[in-house]
């Protein structure tokens, strides 16, 4: 009898917890798009060609589709990067400069492993290596700054920052001076192309959407699954949740910051390192900059949950990818979608002003991640 | 006490009427009246939750009430903030004090009423006004200290300095006794019978019902944000001050049969331990716990208790001196080894330590053994395992709860300690560590955790009580050790001592070991 | 703050100065080095102590604000903006132009604090994310208004980007030159002093921001506002229970914080060079916060390790200089990757609390309940 009382509210319960998180990132969206369509009327433009736009440009056509599937994969990751940190209570400002480290590492073993050795690599072995190289430099990225945390306290808002501009001045310095590609008709920053054997295939003949775009679907289950079915995804949580009953529950609070930034680098290096082995088959300077600042508003878009960050990398995706058609159709610059993108996460992150404006009532306890600011 | 029997119509200060507060699930006030004759002690009792704090908040301008009104000297007053009530010679010196610790005495009293002479503040001027008000009511303050490391007792005179700084001729205090020894608490009585020689009124929020039977001229009982009573100490007993408010009959004394100590199971040598400012906060305690028996810490907070617990559940290492636990060496080891090794921990703060409040009720049952059969299998945690554990629970310690998938922190501090309680006690445990078990919780749920405590020493477990609550300590322990200033001063059977020896020592009187 | 960390302060600070004027001083005389690398880290840690009095007032009275390099970045936009279009389109003097833009780039970064301080107090968002998007919204709005009033349709400018107006003018501060009269006729003597004065000629907002530190340790430590704001910060509900308006205080802190920041922009485009480009701020926001808190949260302390992550930077463009002339086994220095990477590593040493224990406000970041 009890149980029958339960089950009926435990299918309430799902349909209500999903329609909840759903409510208020679709309500920050529809806000930020009106407002964005204010903004376009405002400065001369036609707001319904201009979303219209957007909406051919990512989603009318076979083609379409297939880039937006292309630039929803390494966002999927980032995205993920940040949400599985959050999850731990920690905040990863640094998926810009991990992602960097991952596509820069994943680019030298691409070009220059066979050298090395002195043969050429089957793909079987040549293309997981340069993955995995790539997303473990990504790892160690952020896994230093989880450890300045763990063992000194430094809050890893700063030290990531800083350890993304590290990243770009030397991702910069090695891409203009070893690592150039050194080819007479090259004078931009970038690598040599890297070897066959190193790259992922394309789905399908004719169009540019790669293997890499279903891998990231597939990582973005397993995290879910991570975080929600395992012991140590247990422990990022209750960390994240409340550090104090983590450290009474017998969690090693220290450990799990450094294993929770460790995976959170290595899934931005996993973004880096599947752009290059994917679709660029070499790391040019600068490809990726602003990847690991659209993932934060990927992450809080998604409400930190894997589901949630791979519809809002699409979502982000389409805005990206329309951008050029509809650039094409107003003569709108393409920096909108930025604006409009900041406005979406502003809406997102407060999402109490959205309740506000629409009534919304709020529940829960949330993560705090000022949490051991300067002290 | 005061003798404002025998002047007729004595004048009323301030009165409460039909006072009614709303907070969201929660009545706190229901329609409340009030009155405050001048001169008087009006002690107001209540047990946790009762709304006593809610009341004399409202008073003070902290919150608007949503009916009613409130008449200073005759007059209905419109107070809508501190700075109105302060206006009417209303001070309150709350039960969590409101003292800035890195700011000195002067910088704390002046704070919102500040002297500025020339643009910047005036220090000589306040200190000289601190100076004086010290002296005229006999409480010694330094307007220079800085105010964290002073003693709580003189904090609380810091407090005092405050209303009367703003010419409080009103002054509320919320469980002063709280956090005082036996000794300072009676101090405390005696500052306040001089202010209320001098005209003061003032208003008593406690729940301990001696103290009020002591020092009031009238009690107010209230429970469940009603006034059910407003009496004379001579006309009533603690007894029936308990029955009005908890509404029923109460058992005042723990049913406890003798017991059979076993052998030692806890045993600390020569522990100490600094606290997060790297002070030594426990300096070279030894004692030991046996299977069976209730070894009670008493102390006033702040006396290292903390920090003696934190050492002995792993939560801190200590610096020095030995941890063994039925023969093993625990000392500085991880919380999961301990727990391991047969320790269930009561935290004393149940919200920070005990609970994750969004988890459910199901996930903090499991939150120190999920990592073992049946919880989890090589890293995969087993929903049904979990599931099964919680609803036993949730039914042989009564936890009220309309279902185990309800977050934690949407239950009553009673139902919470509840949970921690059974998650604790329902593994094999050879030692548990209660600290503040029973803090903030309402009459019933206290009846409960003390019933639960005995149960487990009848079983035989060992059973470190670490408790501000004299009278709990010597309703529960066998033996009582007392902590002053991180020393164990004294260590005697519950039979051989009585509350004045134990507050002697508790005060840092005769620091011996008996 | 204490003498371990004034004393690293000063030991940074006499190695990098050292550093200069051992491979510098084969060109010119060491005295002409250590008054220009004075001049310079005084000018370059403007922006950053500015950065860093911003903190210092948000985060004393209980507000962390992480969103100083995008108050930095739209304040510097607007004030050129300002400034351009006060000089181009109203036909304004270049002085007063420049006046302008510095007013606008002040009101800028108050207003971007006023959203912040919306965001943080009343919706009471975690000040992190709400600073992380203030940081995310003003690279979007300058990125987009940078392309789109320039080179957009219906663009009053038709396509170009005007100049400037120009910066603002050094000034002469003749302070050494007092002196003058002490040399007599000794024309080293005259030179010397006259190297000396280089490092009191500055630019009005690197003076303004000296002044300012000065000025904020006196209300922070010495007037009302300043016990009260310190209050906030460090325990909101006993300010509350004494009639202090938590809300309104910090309210308040913030927006000053956030002129602070609009000032430290207005250096970017109306002081250092005159022209704007995306991202120009380049972490030095967020280098300020850690000035901050290696600061312990006081004004002078700020300054100080301002002034150090500025002698790094003088380091750099003094090494440009003199890069002709660094000996063989030191040509790392010639570097700019290595030297350049500096402040950041720099920063996060500091961090890690070796230098010594920092203790912020007690109710910082912690969003006020009644």
């Amino acid at each position: 009898m009890q149980s029958e009382k339960q089950s009926i509210s435990l299918t309430k319960r799902i349909l209500q917890s999903i329609s909840e998180a759903i409510l208020i990132p679709f309500l920050a969206i529809l806000t930020a798009v009106i407002i964005g369509g204010i903004i376009i009327w405002f400065v001369g433009g036609d707001p319904i060609l201009a979303y219209k736009g957007l909406i051919q440009g990512s989603m009318g056509s076979k083609k379409a589709w297939s880039e937006t599937a292309i630039w929803a994969t390494p966002y999927i990751f980032a995205g993920l990067a940040v949400a599985l940190a959050f999850k731990g209570g920690l905040f990863n400002i640094g998926a810009e400069g991990q992602l960097a480290v991952g596509a820069v590492f994943s680019a030298l073993i691409g070009y220059a492993l066979p050298g090395w050795l002195g043969f050429d690599l089957p793909a079987i072995i040549h293309l997981p290596l340069t993955i995995l190289f790539g997303m473990l430099m990504g790892g160690v990225w952020a896994g230093i700054v989880g450890a300045l945390k763990a063992y000194t306290g430094g809050h890893e808002v700063i030290n990531t920052i800083m350890m993304n501009y590290i990243a770009l001045n030397t991702t910069s310095y090695l891409l203009n001076g070893i690592m150039k590609d050194k080819s007479p008709t090259n004078v931009i920053a970038r690598t040599p192309l890297i070897a066959e054997s190193a790259r992922i295939p394309a789905i399908f003949d004719g169009l540019r959407v790669h293997w890499g775009f279903i891998l990231a679907l597939l990582v973005a289950f397993l995290i879910w699954w991570l975080l929600n079915k395992t012991t140590l995804g247990f422990e990022i949580r209750t960390v994240g949740l409340n550090p104090d009953a983590a450290q009474y529950a017998g969690i090693n609070v220290k450990h799990t910051i450094i294993v929770t930034m460790l995976l959170s680098g290595m899934l931005a290096g996993l973004a880096g390192s599947i752009e290059v082995t994917g679709l660029n088959y070499r790391h040019e300077l600068g490809f990726s900059i602003g990847y690991g600042y659209d993932a934060i508003a990927i992450a809080l878009l998604g409400r930190s949950h894997p589901l949630g960050v791979v519809l809002a990398a699409f979502l982000f995706a389409a805005m990206r990818n329309g951008a050029t058609r509809m650039q094409f159709l107003t003569q709108l610059p393409v920096d909108l979608i930025s604006m409009i993108q900041a406005l979406i996460l502003l809406f997102v992150a407060a999402d109490a002003i959205i309740r506000y404006i629409y009534r919304i009532k709020s529940k829960g306890e949330r993560v705090v991640l000022t949490r051991g600011w300067g002290g | 006490m005061s003798e404002n029997t025998t002047t007729p119509q004595e004048e009323i200060v301030l009165e409460a009427r039909g006072i009614t507060k709303q907070f969201p699930g929660v009545l706190a006030s229901d329609n409340v009246n009030f009155d405050l004759r001048k001169g008087e002690i009006h002690a107001l009792l209540g047990e946790n939750g009762a709304g006593k704090s809610t009341l004399m908040n409202l008073i003070y301008g902290l919150h608007l009430p949503d009916k009613g009104e409130i008449i200073v000297n005759g007059k209905v007053a419109t107070i809508h903030s501190p700075n109105d009530s302060i206006a009417l010679g209303i001070g309150m010196v709350h039960q969590h004090f409101m003292l800035i610790p890195v700011f000195t005495v002067a910088e704390n009293v002046m704070l919102g009423d500040e002297t500025v002479k020339n643009g910047s503040l005036d220090r000589n001027a306040v200190t000289a006004r601190i100076n004086e008000i010290s002296k005229q009511y006999g409480l010694d303050v330094d307007p220079n200290a800085l105010v964290g490391p002073l003693p709580v007792g003189i904090q609380q005179r810091v407090e005092i300095v405050k209303t009367l700084y703003r010419h409080a001729k009103i002054v509320i205090l919320d469980e002063p006794t709280a956090v005082l020894t036996p000794q300072e608490a009676e101090d405390l009585f005696r500052i306040m019978r001089d202010l209320t020689a001098r005209g003061v009124s003032i208003i008593f929020i406690t729940h301990k019902l001696k103290e009020v039977l002591a020092v009031a001229d009238r009690i107010t009982v209230m429970r469940a944000g009603r006034v059910i009573n407003t009496v004379k100490p001579s006309e009533t007993d603690s007894a029936q001050l308990a029955n009005m408010m908890v509404g029923r009959q109460v058992i005042l004394t723990v049913d406890k049969k003798d017991h059979q100590a076993a052998e030692e199971i806890l045993k600390v040598e020569g522990l100490t331990v600094r606290d997060q400012r790297d002070l030594e906060t426990v300096h070279n305690v030894s004692f030991s716990v046996r299977g069976g028996e209730v070894l009670g810490i008493a102390g006033v907070q702040g006396n290292g208790q903390t920090e003696l617990s934190e050492a002995l559940t792993g939560l801190r290492s200590p610096t020095g001196g030995k941890v063994t636990i039925d023969g093993n060496d625990l000392t500085g080891k991880p919380p999961r080894k301990i727990t391991e090794a047969g320790l269930a921990h009561i935290p004393e703060d149940r919200q920070r330590h005990g609970l994750v409040l969004s988890y459910s009720i199901i996930d903090n049952m499991a939150l120190c053994d999920y990592y073992h059969p049946p919880f989890s299998q090589r890293g995969v945690i087993q929903p049904k395992a979990l599931d099964e554990n919680a609803r036993k629970l949730i039914d042989a310690y009564d936890v009220r709860t309309p279902s185990p998938f309800v977050s934690a922190g949407k239950l009553s501090g009673g139902n919470q300690q509840k949970v921690i309680v059974a998650r604790e006690l329902s593994r094999p445990v050879k030692l548990v560590i209660a600290n503040q078990p029973t803090r903030g919780l309402d009459v019933g749920s206290i009846e409960y955790i003390h019933s639960e405590i005995i149960k487990m020493r009848d079983r035989g477990v060992a059973v470190l009580l670490i408790s501000a609550e004299l009278d709990e300590i010597m309703a529960l322990s066998d033996r009582i050790a007392v902590m002053y200033r991180g020393q164990i001063v004294a260590v005697v059977d519950v039979k051989d001592t009585t509350r004045e020896q134990l507050g002697l020592w508790m005060a840092g009187a005769h620091a011996e070991t008996a | 703050m204490d003498w371990k960390r004034f004393s690293f302060i000063g030991l940074i600070i006499v190695v990098l100065f050292g550093v200069v004027v051992m491979v510098g001083q084969v060109k010119q005389p060491p005295l002409l080095i250590i008054t220009s690398m004075l001049a310079t880290t005084i000018a370059v840690a403007t922006p950053l102590t500015l950065g860093a009095l911003s903190g210092v007032f948000c985060e004393r009275a209980g507000v962390v604000n992480i969103g100083i390099e995008g108050m930095m970045l739209t304040a510097a936009f607007f004030g050129w903006l300002g400034g351009i279009y006060m000089f181009h389109l109203f036909g304004l003097p270049a002085g007063v132009s420049i006046a302008f833009g510095v007013f606008f780039a002040i009101l800028t970064g108050g207003l971007m604090a006023l959203l912040h301080a919306v965001l943080s107090i009343t919706f009471k968002v975690d000040q992190i994310i709400g600073g992380t998007v203030i940081n995310i919204l003003a690279v979007g709005l300058t990125g987009f208004l940078n392309r789109q009033l320039f080179f957009g349709k219906g663009s009053v400018f038709g396509g170009t980007v005007p100049g400037s107006p120009g910066v603002l003018p050094t000034i002469h501060v003749p302070i050494t030159e007092l002196f003058n009269s002490v040399c007599g006729a000794s024309a080293n003597c005259l030179q010397n002093v006259q190297a000396i004065n280089r490092v009191f000629d500055q630019k009005p907002i690197a003076i303004s921001a000296i002044l300012l530190v000065f000025i904020s340790h006196y209300v922070l430590f010495n007037t009302r506002w300043g016990l009260r704001t310190r209050a906030v910060g460090e325990h909101p509900k006993a300010a509350d229970t004494v009639g202090i308006n938590v809300v309104k205080m910090r309210y308040a802190n913030v927006i000053i914080g956030g002129m602070f920041a609009g000032l430290a922009g207005a250096y970017f485009t109306i002081e250092s060079v005159p022209s704007f480009e995306p991202l120009l701020t380049n972490g030095r926001g967020f280098i300020s916060l850690a000035a901050m808190i290696f600061g312990n949260w006081t004004p002078i302390g700020a300054w100080a390790a301002a002034l150090v992550f500025g002698a790094s930077q003088a380091l750099l463009i003094n090494m440009q200089i003199f890069r002709d002339v660094i000996p063989p086994q030191w040509s790392f220095l010639q570097e700019s990757y290595i030297v350049g990477l500096t402040p950041y590593i720099l920063t996060m040493f500091i961090l890690t609390g070796i230098i010594g224990k920092t203790t912020p406000p007690a109710a910082d970041g912690v969003p006020y309940e009644k």
